[in-house]
């Protein structure tokens, strides 16, 4: 019995350093840009803080929306042109 | 080269799962008022003659338009699009100007570097209105012409056009986070010493920026390489190969 206690006491040490660690990582974002971890960070040490952008697109899903909306404009801009360039233009040259 | 072609729809794929990630620019607010306006002020001069030399080449040469696209639109994607650096755990972009410059030359790729960034600052709440002109400097007047003239360098240096490229792309990026170091250093370091905040600023950088910088050479590189395979004569027109323009 003693032995079953300090097993399970063992156990739920482990689960709660395993939830606090979780709940700690929740709150740290992983893969954080460069911008947190050296622009703002630095900027907040020399005592300069970032404010929000005049316009806040950081809205939920919302900037998600827009940086699909412009990487796929850009990616078309850009393999129109490719294609322009590189196989259209490559096949003029040729005949 | 072939492998390049075969994973462009992978790259394209990837570009329609993004995620919102911020990184390099710097943040809106950050420059205080008067180094905002001096950084515009700086930056300007370049962007102006930037718009002349493009209308001009592209009167001169209308192929010269659709590079426009291509390399304008590269740097839009490339400024904005985070790339996860396992050894640092963060996350940080390239900055492309040093492949625009080569092939749209180095006020052209400031222009390029301006309007992705205004872009960004208005849209993607990435970087800053008010950080605009610092972030100019840094990754369009900066970034274009350490990339242009080490490209012209490795030339000089008879280096093949691959190694030409990387070392483009290489000092391009690592030079625009120098420039960003610099502004936020000269805005900020306060009573600290210049030098000490500056260093220990890019040093920050490092971790995430030396793998990334060795990625976007490799990637400036790949695509001179293509260029010359595919279309030569876009080269010889940039006077790449010391020819006169045709």
């Amino acid at each position: 019995m003693r032995r079953f206690l300090i097993v399970v006491s063992m156990l739920l040490l482990l689960l709660t350093a395993a939830v606090a660690t979780a709940q700690e990582e929740e709150k740290k974002p992983k893969w954080p840009g460069v911008d947190e971890t050296v622009v703002e960070k630095y900027a907040k040490e020399l005592g300069r803080e970032a404010r929000a952008p005049f316009f806040d697109t950081d809205q939920g899903d919302l900037l998600l929306f827009l940086f699909a909306l412009a990487g796929g404009i850009g990616g078309f801009v850009m393999g129109y042109y490719w294609h322009k360039v590189f196989v259209a233009g490559k096949k003029d040259r040729e005949e | 080269m072939k492998s390049l072609r075969h994973l462009l729809p992978l790259w394209a794929g990837l570009l329609l799962f993004p995620r919102p990630v911020f990184a390099m620019h710097i943040s809106e607010g950050i420059l205080p008022a008067g180094w905002a306006v001096f950084w515009f002020a700086v930056a300007a001069p370049f962007v102006a003659w930037g718009v002349r030399q493009i209308n001009r080449r592209k009167n001169a040469d209308p192929s010269y338009i659709p590079l426009i696209g291509i390399f304008g639109a590269a740097v839009f994607v490339f400024s904005c699009f985070p790339i996860p650096v396992p050894v640092a755990g963060s996350t940080a972009h390239p900055a492309g100007t040093g492949m625009s410059a080569i092939f749209l030359g180095p006020f052209a790729s400031v222009v390029v570097a301006f309007i992705s960034l205004l872009l960004q600052a208005l849209f993607l709440a990435h970087g800053g209105l008010t950080t605009l002109g610092g972030n100019t400097f840094s990754m369009g007047v900066m970034g274009s012409f350490s990339g242009y003239g080490a490209f012209r360098l490795g030339r000089l240096l008879h280096l093949n056009l691959f190694w030409s490229g990387f070392l483009a792309g290489l000092t391009a990026d690592l030079v625009t986070y120098f420039g960003t170091s610099f502004e936020m250093a000269l805005a900020l370091h306060g009573t600290q010493p210049f030098l000490s905040v500056l260093g220990q600023i890019y040093l920050a950088f490092m971790p995430t920026q030396i793998p990334l910088s060795l990625l976007e050479g490799a990637v400036t590189g790949g695509i001179i390489v293509y260029v010359q395979k595919h279309r030569p004569d876009i080269l010889r027109r940039l006077k790449v190969f010391g020819e006169a323009a045709s």
